[in-house]
């Protein structure tokens, strides 16, 4: 180094021999919540920067896609955000759906909103609850994820799957959805804020969390739009962009609900506009649930929808469809579109270009958490290590989608 | 429509000879333009008043249908007016270089080079340009077309040994 002209001659020497310590943050830290590498450069305590290495988990999903037919990419989406597999779900049914110009009966779209509503509850029950235990408080986490597990369970009953769902159809739903499910929801709805309130009062203004997330990996509106932020995290910066708003998709345009925007885009804030989210899920779903419409819980698409059983054994045709479907021998038409959905962590994208045959000829999926996550170096700049791990469960970045 | 005829006429009077098709498909106006120039159109795009594209949604790779060419396409966003465009260019597979937009968006930097990772297109200017996702050791480009999946039929594959 250099000697630069200074004033503060006596500490001099000291400043210019100071080495900074190199620290291996991962790829499987318990304190991290997935395979995130970061090899840090330490003064101290004090992170100087920090370079990730992501694409531990890389399963070549636009690779895999390519050879897939349009139905069986369902269970590829739900392995990008695995904490709300539906959302990514329905993103990519409405995208099929938009390059089809199919049209969804209100219905089927209202029991979207509702399972949308329900995993996007889930996924920030894990972030909060996450953030949580990062700061010490593992009670709420324990408690609050009891609600977690009843969510679950209505997917259970509505798919029979719990974490990785595939849940419904191009065009809408398989069937309706059972007595039971709709009383596991009933139960939800009616037994949720209690537990939500709880949660709340056990952190909102809690002075020892408050101390340890006020302030901490903060990123201002223009930076964060500069690094394509989007979802809670855009929000918390005090950027008031949802797409559920700005492009409805599914009948989003029939509900009222605001959109929770914070100031500082802090962790505090971040872990707040998350809690305020919740509240206005419920209120999107018990708005769902009061106007559900009648009529059908699936569009007129014989190419995607197994027609019933007694058809298929008594008429030629329902058969053909049926083998044609199991056997993902339907073509698309040709045509290029962008879909984007409101994702547990922002504007989830599927830029799919068919050339018509039964695969897709490109799928890109634009991942919310692989974009912003590069930011975090610049996030955790100057701030200690432990409030850099809060800084990234804060900010809910998923292994899965970051590596797809 | 009314949105690809504003951006068109404004592309238009800047960059004649530079866009090569204006198309609507389906909710998006869609631009081809030249890919020497699309720096300048991205940065234009941005700047301008009235357009102010400032979100960079998407930036991803694909390869023509005839396997000679690679694209990079843009999903850029203005967020006050909700405008959505996408921007398409293509040079050729053998020399496939464009011009970085990191230095417009910092969020550029990880999906150039997500797209160089996978179709090896080198962005002129960009800061690191090295693979992401994939081994650094890899030598192949592996979302070209010219590297199928392996074929399902295949007998030579022991089932007990592959788990198929």
């Amino acid at each position: 180094m250099s000697k630069k002209e200074t004033t503060y001659s006596v500490n001099q020497e000291v400043i210019e021999e100071k080495e900074y310590s190199t620290l291996n943050l991962g790829p499987t830290h318990p304190a991290t919540h997935g395979i995130f590498q970061n090899v840090l450069k330490m003064d101290g305590e004090i992170i100087h920067d920090a370079v990730p290495t992501i694409g531990y988990i890389h399963r070549a999903f636009e690779k895999l896609a390519e050879r897939r037919p349009y139905a069986q990419i369902t269970p590829i989406t739900d392995r990008l955000n695995y904490c709300s597999s539906p959302i990514n779900n329905m993103g990519w049914y409405m995208t099929v759906e938009k390059l089809l110009k199919a049209e969804i009966p209100k219905r089927a779209q209202y029991h979207r909103v509702i399972i949308m509503e329900l995993s996007r509850i889930a996924d920030h029950i894990i972030c909060n609850s996450v953030i949580g235990v990062d700061t010490g408080a593992m009670t709420g986490f324990l408690y609050i994820f009891q609600w977690r597990e009843k969510i679950y369970e209505i997917f259970e009953e509505i798919c029979g799957a719990r974490l990785t769902t595939n849940i419904g159809r191009i065009g809408g739903f398989d069937k309706e959805w059972s007595k039971k499910a709709w009383d596991l929801i009933d139960t939800f709805l009616k037994e949720f804020p209690k537990g939500l309130t709880e949660f709340s009062n056990l952190l909102e203004r809690n002075k020892i969390f408050m101390d340890r997330t006020v302030n901490c990996g903060p990123i201002s509106a223009e930076r964060a739009l500069a690094y394509s932020f989007v979802g809670p995290n855009l929000r918390a910066a005090g950027v008031d962009y949802d797409v559920r708003v700005m492009n409805p998709y599914s009948s989003y345009e029939d509900f009222t609900f605001t959109v929770p925007v914070g100031t500082q885009g802090d962790t505090y804030d971040r872990f707040m506009v998350r809690q305020h989210e919740m509240w206005q899920s419920l209120s999107i779903i018990e708005q769902a649930i009061k106007k559900m419409p009648a009529g059908a819980m699936h569009a007129d698409l014989p190419d995607f929808f197994l027609p019933p059983k007694e058809q298929v054994y008594n008429n030629m045709e329902a058969l053909i469809y049926h083998f044609k479907i199991v056997m993902g021998e339907t073509d698309i038409p040709k045509g290029e579109v962008y879909h984007c959905v409101e994702g547990g962590n922002g504007e989830l994208g599927f830029y799919l270009i068919s050339d018509g045959g039964r695969t897709p000829f490109r799928l890109h999926f634009r991942r919310p958490c692989f974009i912003y996550y590069q930011a975090y170096p610049e996030m955790i700049k100057g701030i200690m290590l432990s409030d850099a791990i809060l800084t990234m469960s804060s900010m809910n970045v998923i292994a899965g989608e970051l590596d797809a | 429509m009314e949105l690809l005829e504003i951006v068109n006429t404004k592309l238009k009077e800047h960059f004649a000879g530079d866009i090569e098709s204006a198309e609507q498909l389906y909710d998006y106006p869609v631009f081809t333009v030249n890919k020497d120039k699309v720096h300048d159109i991205l940065k234009f795009l941005k700047e301008d008043e009235t357009l102010n594209f400032h979100f960079l949604t998407d930036l991803c790779g694909m390869q023509t249908a005839d396997e000679k060419q690679l694209g990079v396409i843009y999903h850029l966003h203005n967020m006050p007016k909700n405008y959505r465009i996408r921007l398409k260019t293509f040079f050729d597979i053998n020399k496939p270089e464009v011009a970085t937009a990191t230095d417009l968006w910092p969020a550029a930097n990880w999906m150039e080079r997500e797209t160089y990772d996978f179709f090896g297109v080198k962005f002129k200017g960009h800061p690191n340009l090295k693979r992401i996702l994939n081994v650094d050791e890899m030598d192949i480009f592996p979302l070209r077309k010219e590297y199928p999946l392996e074929d399902q039929g295949r007998t030579d594959k022991k089932d007990e040994m592959f788990g198929r």
